[in-house]
């Protein structure tokens, strides 16, 4: 009860609940804007947040985070375009929804579902939190080590049919995090005797070029389109009772988005995938998903909305991010002097709980903002896309250039900008890039730490963390060769 | 948003085919890249005893050359596989040699599968133009202050948008206007007052250095 009452008390003040606010509703309507994402924002406004309160900056940041999802599924279900990525499989029974002009009742399911996501991952964070609390300290160099690698193989294996792709720019990423000044011999690494690489290659900086300039320029290059979108008039509050008639589809589908969150590199579409392919299995009508089913829109809002909060488990835990959005907010956690890691459980528990406290109200601050505005919000679908890009691009400069002011900075976001644009493209995978930045950074100091001790290298797996993490990394290892050659197999000797 | 002044300055048949390819991915390029991916990763190698230190003393993983290898390897290692398994893509499958227009017909022979992926990286250059918008921009900002150079950059890459008429020219400003006041004026971001704010009285100089 103590920690609860000295959590509120970090966050009971008027500008860190307007920030949250702000965050929140500014969330929403960023996640409403097709082609902009959470990503970008909180690249664009993360130096931004430098100079306020730690506290607001961060909770700000938190806000976009967790909201985003909910503004997603706005254009999703009207205009059959995903305001972010993980809303994808909201357009499969949500558009159907809208053309047999049912938008406002899919929109209210939409938003009962996330809320109810949401809220659930909140609550199983806290439920957690004890146990988290006990084995976070078991946590050392070598376990840390396996975690983070564990972390890279999941990323790179999650990205199926293109895993040599996401291999090799994961590996990109351990190289450019390496570039520069070397803290423990001060030797420099591939700066090519230019004093700009010294200092190394910033993450914001690669960030806003493959996320941000990259999809300024997507916008600005490809063909103009403003789309109206419309909804029935009419209250948004029936979806509650609608979700409480599934609710067993919601409470499943939030279950795997909790499972799925809590496992770096796996996220939301596996969650909802999952979610999905189980609430069609066990409906009573599943010919009818896919074509407007009010059950497959909840299991997927309810999945996709339940990741964000079990994300910050390993995030808060061990301060290893499961994919760029928790990246991300492991930046925002550096900037503001918060370390994730086992430490923050053993000496700051009130912050912890101060972020479930947040996480919670920004839920209930976004429904609320929600179920009153979603006409207004629905102007921002509206933007013209190569105004939107040319929009983003502007607000990019600020995100580069207050990092340091540096001219430098800005030609190096504007190449990754050209770079994400190629791959965008080709549709390869941009996320293991920056993954294998932040965990490459996390990887060596924990290697060096960890093998000073360490005599055999059977040793460096003796404890028993470090020896479960070692034997998942191989049964994961195992099962993808496995899988690939039956798949290989089946190719090669097709059934019948 | 938009009215009938509204135009797209390249022809909307060239945007249209570059849009097309947009949404459905291109399966074009990616023979391309992969090679250049690997000619970086190759040199990068290359280059790994010139720019990192490895000393005799120490233990391999404590050397500060040791995780530069580790990603530099990984490049080539996962390159080379893609690389690989590009030209395997393209041995069994031929190259798609004109997907916009008659979808299913493809070819394998050398030359055209050249010529398919150099016409797609000449699309990459596209990209090039925003980059020089953007370089002119961050040159611009520290000379004429950031609120005029993003009031001019916003409403000059509107215009080249395609968005010609004076509500959205005048959105444009109004939106450059609003980022300066958000980010400069409010939040207070680190960007310097530009170069001609000393030509201003010293009252208001020092009101635009802090706010604009």
């Amino acid at each position: 009860m103590e920690l609860f009452v000295d959590a509120l008390t970090i966050l009971a003040r008027w500008d860190v609940l307007a920030a949250l606010l702000v965050g929140s509703v500014g969330g929403v309507i960023i996640g409403a804007i097709p082609g902009v994402g959470a990503a970008v924002a909180i690249a664009i406004l993360l130096p931004a947040t430098f100079s306020l309160d730690p506290i607001v900056g961060m909770t700000a940041l938190l806000g976009i985070y967790g909201s985003s999802m909910y503004g997603g599924a706005i254009p999703a279900i009207l205009i059959n375009t995903p305001g972010t990525a993980v809303n994808a499989l909201t357009t499969y029974d949500g558009h159907p929804m809208t053309e047999r002009g049912e938008g406002r009742r899919a929109l209210s399911l939409a938003y009962s579902a996330s809320f109810f996501g949401g809220v659930f991952s909140v609550v199983c964070l806290i439920l957690l939190s004890p146990v988290l609390a006990k084995i976070a300290p078991m946590f050392g160099s070598r376990e840390i080590f396996l975690a983070a690698l564990l972390g890279i193989i999941l990323v790179v294996l999650a990205h199926r049919g293109q895993v040599l792709a996401a291999g090799m720019m994961a590996c990109f990423g351990i190289f450019l995090n390496t570039i520069g000044l070397e803290s423990i011999q001060y030797s420099k690494r591939y700066t090519f005797d230019q004093a700009w690489l010294s200092s190394g290659v910033d993450l914001i900086v690669v960030v806003l070029g493959l996320f941000a300039i990259s999809q300024a320029m997507v916008l600005l290059i490809q063909q103009n389109t403003a789309t109206k979108a419309r909804v029935e008039s009419g209250g948004m509050f029936q979806g509650f009772k609608e979700l409480m008639r599934n609710k067993r589809v919601a409470f499943t589908s939030s279950t795997y988005g909790v499972l799925m969150g809590m496992i770096p590199g796996v996220g939301e579409f596996t969650s909802q995938f999952l979610a999905y392919t189980t609430a069609q299995k066990t409906s009573k009508t599943p010919d009818q998903f896919g074509k407007g089913a009010p059950e497959g829109l909840i299991a997927a809002e309810s999945a996709n909305n339940a990741v964000p909060g079990a994300a910050m488990i390993p995030l808060l835990a061990l301060g290893i991010p499961g994919e760029a959005l928790t990246a991300m907010m492991l930046s925002v956690f550096y900037v503001h002097n918060v370390i994730p890691g086992p430490g923050l459980f053993q000496n700051d528990m009130d912050f912890v709980v101060a972020i479930y406290i947040a996480l919670l109200l920004l839920n209930i601050m976004v429904i609320v903002f929600l179920m009153f505005s979603t006409r207004q919000l629905l102007r921002v679908i509206e933007i013209p896309t190569r105004f939107l890009g040319a929009c983003i691009l502007t607000l990019s400069f600020v995100g580069v250039y207050s990092l340091r002011n540096s001219a430098v900075d800005c030609a190096i976001a504007a190449a990754f900008g050209v770079f994400g644009y190629v791959m965008k493209r080709l549709n390869l995978p941009i996320v293991p890039i920056i993954l294998g930045m932040v965990l490459g950074g996390i990887m060596e100091p924990k290697l060096r730490t960890s093998m000073m001790r360490v005599k055999t290298p059977m040793d460096f797996i003796e404890r028993p963390i470090a020896m479960i993490l070692f034997l998942i990394i191989v049964a994961v290892i195992a099962s993808y060769i496995w899988a690939a050659w039956r798949a290989r197999g089946r190719a090669s000797h097709p059934a019948g | 948003m938009t009215d009938h002044r509204d135009i797209d300055p390249d022809g909307a048949d060239s945007r249209a085919a570059i849009k097309a390819e947009m949404d459905s991915g291109s399966s074009h390029g990616q023979l391309l890249f992969a090679l250049m991916f690997i000619v970086l990763a190759v040199f990068l190698l290359s280059q790994l005893g010139e720019q990192t230190k490895f000393s005799s003393k120490g233990k391999l993983f404590a050397q500060p050359a040791f995780w530069p290898a580790v990603g530099v390897i990984g490049m080539v290692f996962f390159g080379a596989l893609h690389l690989v398994a590009r030209l395997l893509d393209i041995r069994k499958k031929g190259v798609a040699t004109a997907p916009t227009t008659s979808p299913g017909t493809t070819d394998k022979t050398a030359g055209n599968i050249f010529s398919v992926e150099f016409r797609e990286g000449a699309r990459w250059l596209l990209a090039f133009e925003y980059l020089g918008w953007f370089m002119v921009y961050v040159y611009v900002t520290p000379k004429i202050g950031y609120l005029l150079s993003t009031i001019i950059f916003l409403v000059l890459l509107t215009w080249r948008s395609g968005y010609r008429s004076k509500r959205m020219l005048l959105i444009a400003a109004a939106v450059g206007f609003a980022i300066v006041l958000v980010f400069k004026s409010f939040l207070g971001v680190k960007i310097p007052g530009g170069a001609v704010y000393e030509a201003l009285p010293d009252a208001i100089r020092s009101f635009m250095i802090v706010n604009f």
